[in-house]
């Protein structure tokens, strides 16, 4: 496009040395917008590529290492024997509680945001509020953590336990969950709520009935990655106080845990080659559930979107 | 109904009533029970406080400000009467490996923004902006992971040879930064999408290449946004913690040789935590300490990329 219109502009130069000029400068303009387009290309690439790299690096060393025993062995000091359970089961019990207690709030918070609050500057500061937690480290959640749920509140929640480690993980990703929820009730046409208002249904039957169910496939996309990021968070985990050898699995929310990422840490820290391969095994792993949760989002959405 | 008598009426009128006087204490119990919810985000952000401020607090009861300002040894994960806490060797280890990070992941970040949105046909684009997200979307620990044994190594063979440690700055401050792309991207991208399509065509016009427009034209025009992105994609660097506590080593040292091994803020609380401290140790303490600027560096940021990011919404929205 800009080829063409800048042929005629060279045509119509009246004057042939000022023309001269300009026809020298647009070769060298155009070499440099080839340039551009390539580093640009580069620039695009370059991610990409290190995430190949990566995924790769990670698969060569750690899909050897899993087998049947590797799953279901508790960790060991001999690493042949060495295995995931308590860990794998931690992910999934700290998975259980986070997403049980980060959508409640975060769906709830959400509701009032946007269907209840007036718009005053008290709402004005929680909006604030939430997109400033959204940019706090995730370490610093864990110290939060650390001074209430295990500190003030051990009696509860069993100190350094997997109820700690879910409600710092259920903070951490809440500012995430409420973002998501409004902005799905918000493509939600206003007529819907002024036609139940019509019917004479309250302000809470229209939620319940009409809206939640309109907004929640949409909404559960961004709680479903929010979700996935918890479950590979792994400095909080350690601030409250995550075990790095556990040798049973846990019973109940008030117990001792460990975690995959816990685990893939403690691994790395050790400097034997095989702990290496034993960490790369756990990281393909982590990988796979992060992926299972990460598709099932992508068919939510997909499902979704087809319907609208 | 119309037919029915006058008492019928009544007592039709009264369950009415009775009915949605009923209704209206659940729905005012309801509205308390979602705000409650909405209030548990500002009960967060006063824990994040109250929690940091009393251990600091109890820090510097031990410690004087000036030395935690000016001292630069960290010793305090070995107490005791010769220890130092000074912060600048983690302040300058945390600064190392932001730079180094925002030295990749800035311009990188912004040419992915550019070509994605100027460039890139609209089907390429769909697939390109969410498998970049996947960068955001892989846990820290894996990444930590790849640039202890990968990314030095890979550096060791090619470059530097033994005179880059085992434990260093450099690699995890690269990885950072290919972690860091997305952000960096995805918020450069929104302003730029936001620049008026008005602008590029005035700017074709008058003979402008493309990339002319781009760089003259649409990234000037999009420069708070760009500008937010950058702010924010550094505060993401300076809070990370697990890719250095991995790869970067526990080596307190104010140096600016990315070829050494060095601490952060983040992977100092990391190293304590990860082993056995008891409450009311100054060890203990010294994380909060941490923790508190850390928390205020980023908020800092946090703040000035917010008031970028609404500049640039005001200026074309």
């Amino acid at each position: 496009m800009s080829q063409s219109r800048t042929e005629v502009v060279r045509q119509s130069g009246p004057e042939p040395e000022g023309g001269a000029a300009f026809r020298s400068s647009i070769g060298a303009r155009r070499g440099l917008d080839r340039v551009f387009t390539a580093l640009l290309v580069v620039a695009t690439l370059v991610g990409l590529v290190v995430l190949a790299i990566l995924l790769l690096d990670v698969a060569t060393k750690g899909i050897p290492q899993i087998d049947w025993s590797f799953i279901i062995n508790f960790p060991s000091v001999i690493p042949e024997n060495a295995g995931i359970l308590p860990a794998l089961v931690g992910t999934l019990w700290l998975l259980a509680i986070t997403a049980l207690v980060s959508m409640l709030l975060g769906v709830g918070a959400a509701i009032y945001l946007e269907e209840y609050a007036p718009d005053n500057w008290l709402t004005r500061l929680i909006d604030v509020n939430i997109s400033n937690l959204a940019g706090v480290p995730s370490i610093v959640y864990g110290l939060l953590a650390l001074g209430v749920f295990v500190q003030m509140l051990g009696g509860l929640t069993g100190g350094r336990s997997l109820l700690s480690g879910s409600l710092a993980l259920s903070l951490l990703i809440l500012p995430v969950i409420i973002i998501a929820t409004r902005e799905a009730l918000r493509t939600i046409p206003e007529t819907v709520r002024e036609g139940g208002y019509a019917l004479g249904a309250t302000r809470w039957e229209v939620i319940r009935g009409h809206l939640l169910p309109m907004a929640l496939p949409g909404a559960l996309t961004g709680i479903i990655l929010a979700l996935s990021r918890a479950i590979g968070e792994t400095a909080p985990l350690i601030v409250v106080g995550a075990a790095a050898y556990v040798s049973f699995t846990p019973d109940g929310p008030r117990d001792r845990f460990t975690a995959m990422p816990i685990i893939i840490f403690s691994w790395i820290r050790q400097s034997q080659p095989e702990y290496e391969l034993l960490a790369a095994g756990g990281i393909v792993v982590l990988m796979a559930v992060l992926l299972m949760t990460n598709s099932v989002a992508i068919w939510l959405r997909n499902r979704y979107q087809r319907r609208v | 109904m119309a037919v029915e008598s006058g008492r019928g009426m009544r007592s039709e009128d009264q369950m009415w009533q009775r009915e949605s006087q009923g209704r209206k204490t659940r729905e005012r119990a309801i509205k308390l029970l979602l705000a409650a919810c909405a209030y548990v985000s500002v009960l967060t952000t006063f824990g994040i406080i109250f929690v940091l401020l009393f251990e600091t607090i109890e820090f510097f009861r031990e410690v004087s400000i000036v030395e935690f300002l000016t001292s630069t040894t960290w010793t305090a994960a070995f107490p005791g009467p010769t220890a130092q806490y000074g912060i600048w060797p983690l302040l300058s280890g945390t600064l190392l490996t932001t730079l180094i990070a925002s030295v990749v992941a800035l311009p990188v970040g912004l040419g992915a923004a550019i070509f994605l949105s100027e460039y890139a046909p609209s089907g390429l684009r769909r697939w390109l902006k969410p498998a970049l997200e996947i960068l955001a979307g892989v846990p820290t620990i894996v990444y930590g992971f790849f640039a202890l044994t990968f990314v030095t190594p890979l550096l060791q063979d090619l470059i530097f040879g033994q005179s880059l440690f085992g434990f260093n700055a450099l690699s995890p401050g690269l990885v950072m930064g290919v972690m860091i792309i997305p952000t960096v991207a995805s918020v450069s991208e929104d302003s730029i999408y936001a620049v008026p399509r008005s602008l590029r065509e005035g700017a074709y016009a008058l003979g402008a290449t493309k990339r002319e427009v781009a760089t003259k034209v649409v990234v000037p025009a999009a420069l708070s946004g760009i500008v937010a992105s950058f702010i924010l994609g550094i505060s993401r660097a300076v809070g990370e913690t697990m890719i250095v506590a991995v790869a970067g080593g526990t080596l307190a040292q104010a140096t600016f040789d990315p070829r050494q091994s060095i601490q952060t803020m983040a992977s100092y609380i990391v190293q304590v935590a990860s082993g056995e401290t008891s409450r009311g140790s100054i060890t203990y303490s010294s994380i909060f300490a941490i923790g508190t600027t850390l928390f205020v560096l980023t908020l800092i940021l946090n703040i000035i990329s917010y008031l970028f990011v609404r500049r640039f919404r005001e200026a074309y929205e």
